[in-house]
């Protein structure tokens, strides 16, 4: 058998709920699935140094969706690729249930996907999916069996033998998640994965993703542009703001739990009323919104470039 | 099949592209004076008289006779092919060399990026040394070499030249190939703990094919051609290579014997590519279009 879906936390038993400083964490309990503390990432580049995140203090609990939305250039994808190990803080502190992030890497504590769903057109659906589980040496039997589940859970099963190729973007996107599903993972990283896609798929994606993550039970990291995405799917949103990157306000989000957000949600006044607190944060006025608390960092800091 | 049918159709096209060649050389030899063109002394278009260029149907039937006046002389058809496949397992065995040296390097080149800027330079300028100078070099050296028992023979240092050509195309293809994942691919596998090896067997290769399935192609053809005038210029007897050398000084009173070694050693090549080609049929499940 292999790694367990929700983490138990057996490490850092104790969390120390006083270093998020922004919004705090909302639950006592294990390990958090993500901590950052004064964690800053600052990139050389020819026109000099980019301070690409500033003092970022942030902890997400096991279970827990938390999206990151900010314009261009506020660091967002760099502050998961930081948590996923693809880059490294230049200062701070980073943990992934209590671990490096690159002992979480290897671990494969995250499962990860991008906006590009960066599928291997020489497989079928089936081999895409199984494709971690093959890295890792899982035997044939177990991966045929995991890749079924993973199929069945994203509505793919009727797919398992088409190539990449044959399918929507929709779908590939949804063979992606499945991937990053396959080791069970207790933390699931999401850049943009939604970015390429039409409107309507993308309402169709979230209602889904919703059902999948209550169905996992792991904690989501989940990078957007979109406000009303962001609202949909998550239980804080984190706004962050650019030049230099920088945690700008945290916004708890009081819809029903994460297992009955439907389609019908998008048009409650409680899901209007967080989509107009989270947009108030995004431009700056942050009076008057419920539960805004920004962590004031050094105002007036050197002017960067946007990063992505 | 469509496959089949694709293939037929591809074949046709060769045919018709072959027989509108062979028409085109005879309207010239019709149309043009057999002097040629001059404009005062410099010569526009060259003799077309029986002795510069023969009829196709002479070249053909040249094919068929004897390839000397000696009693027991195969005929030239013969002597052609039996040439042809000497050169064939000369230059296959230097396609083969060369093409486990260009994917040695490529993977070199892609796991250091300082590798890549020392040695692609030296790669290319490689390929600017004239193989007639170097055939000698390679002779005397393999001359030199003690290998036990095994003897170093004159068709090992032709194959070895071959290969110097051969690896270019290979070594230059399969960079570009293993260097085709896109950056979410491979951060993909970063992601998922997977080393360097692993990424290369189960990522960079398989995305190298569509790249490395023509720089094979180009590879053989390359290699025939080093093959050949490796031969010529070590003086390797029982290939194409002296063949054309042979049958060229018999060019003024037996102007289509010539033709008939040309002829030879351009189907070589082509059977050459066409081999490869089988390789492509293979791996056609790698031949996929990128998807996002």
């Amino acid at each position: 058998m292999r790694s367990i879906p929700v983490p138990t936390g057996s490490r850092s038993g104790s969390t120390t709920s006083a270093v998020a400083p922004a919004a705090g964490a909302p639950r006592p309990g294990p390990a958090a699935a993500v901590r950052a503390v004064g964690v800053h990432k600052r990139f050389r580049t020819r026109a000099g140094v980019v301070t690409a995140l500033q003092d970022v203090h942030l902890e997400v609990a096991a279970g827990e969706f938390v999206s990151l939305i900010g314009p261009s250039g506020c660091g967002k994808s760099t502050l998961l690729r930081l948590v996923a190990d693809l880059e490294e803080p230049t200062s701070g502190e980073l943990s992934v249930f209590g671990k490096a992030p690159r002992v979480a890497r290897e671990a494969q504590d995250y499962g990860i996907a991008f906006q590009q769903a960066g599928l291997l057109p020489w497989r079928s659906v089936r081999g895409n999916v199984e494709l971690p589980l093959e890295l890792h040496g899982v035997g044939r039997r177990e991966r045929a069996g995991r890749a079924r589940e993973l199929l069945a859970l994203v509505g793919l099963s009727d797919f398992a033998d088409h190539t990449p190729a044959q399918l929507s973007g929709g779908m590939q996107q949804r063979v992606a998640i499945a991937r990053a599903l396959a080791e069970r993972p207790s933390l699931l990283l999401m850049d943009e994965p939604f970015g390429a896609l039409d409107e309507m798929t993308r309402e169709r994606m979230q209602t889904e993703l919703v059902r999948i993550c209550a169905e996992s039970g792991a904690a989501v990291v989940f990078v957007t542009h979109s406000i009303p995405e962001a609202v949909f799917l998550s239980d804080r949103v984190v706004v962050m703001s650019p030049r230099p990157g920088r945690i700008s306000a945290v916004v708890p989000i009081r819809l029903p739990g994460t297992g009955e957000r439907t389609e019908g949600l998008r048009e409650d006044a409680a899901f209007f009323a967080a989509v107009t607190a989270v947009r108030e944060a995004l431009h700056g006025g942050a009076a008057g919104t419920p539960a805004v608390a920004a962590p004031e960092t050094a105002a007036g800091a050197p002017r960067g470039v946007d990063l992505r | 099949m469509s496959g089949v049918r694709a293939g037929l159709r591809r074949a046709g096209v060769a045919l018709v592209a072959l027989l509108v060649a062979l028409v085109l050389w005879e309207v010239v030899k019709a149309v043009v004076p057999d002097t040629g063109v001059h404009l005062g002394t410099a010569s526009l278009l060259p003799r077309t008289d029986d002795r510069a260029m023969p009829h196709v149907w002479d070249v053909l039937a040249r094919l068929g006779e004897a390839e000397s006046g000696a009693r027991d002389a195969p005929t030239v058809l013969a002597a052609t092919l039996s040439a042809a496949v000497f050169t064939l397992g000369i230059a296959l065995v230097g396609w083969a060399l060369g093409v486990v040296g260009g994917l040695l390097l490529a993977v070199l080149m892609q796991r250091w990026r300082v590798a890549e800027h020392a040695v692609l330079p030296w790669v290319v300028l490689s390929q600017t040394v004239p193989l007639v100078a170097l055939a000698p070099l390679v002779v005397g050296w393999g001359g030199r070499l003690e290998l036990g028992p095994l003897q170093w023979e004159r068709w090992m240092s032709v194959a070895l030249i071959a290969s110097y050509l051969a690896f270019f195309p290979v070594a230059v293809g399969a960079l570009r190939g293993l260097q085709s994942p896109t950056a979410a691919q491979v951060e993909l596998f970063r992601a998922q703990a997977a080393g360097w090896g692993r990424t290369l067997v189960s990522l960079r290769l398989p995305a190298a094919v569509p790249h490395l399935l023509p720089a094979l192609r180009l590879g053989a053809a390359t290699a025939v051609v080093g093959a050949i005038v490796a031969e010529v210029s070590t003086g390797t007897r029982g290939g194409i290579g002296r063949l054309v050398v042979s049958y060229a000084q018999a060019a003024s009173g037996d102007p289509a014997k010539p033709w008939a070694a040309l002829l030879g050693a351009a189907v070589l090549g082509l059977v050459a590519a066409g081999v490869v080609g089988l390789l492509g049929l293979v791996l056609r499940r790698y031949r996929t279009a990128e998807v996002s």
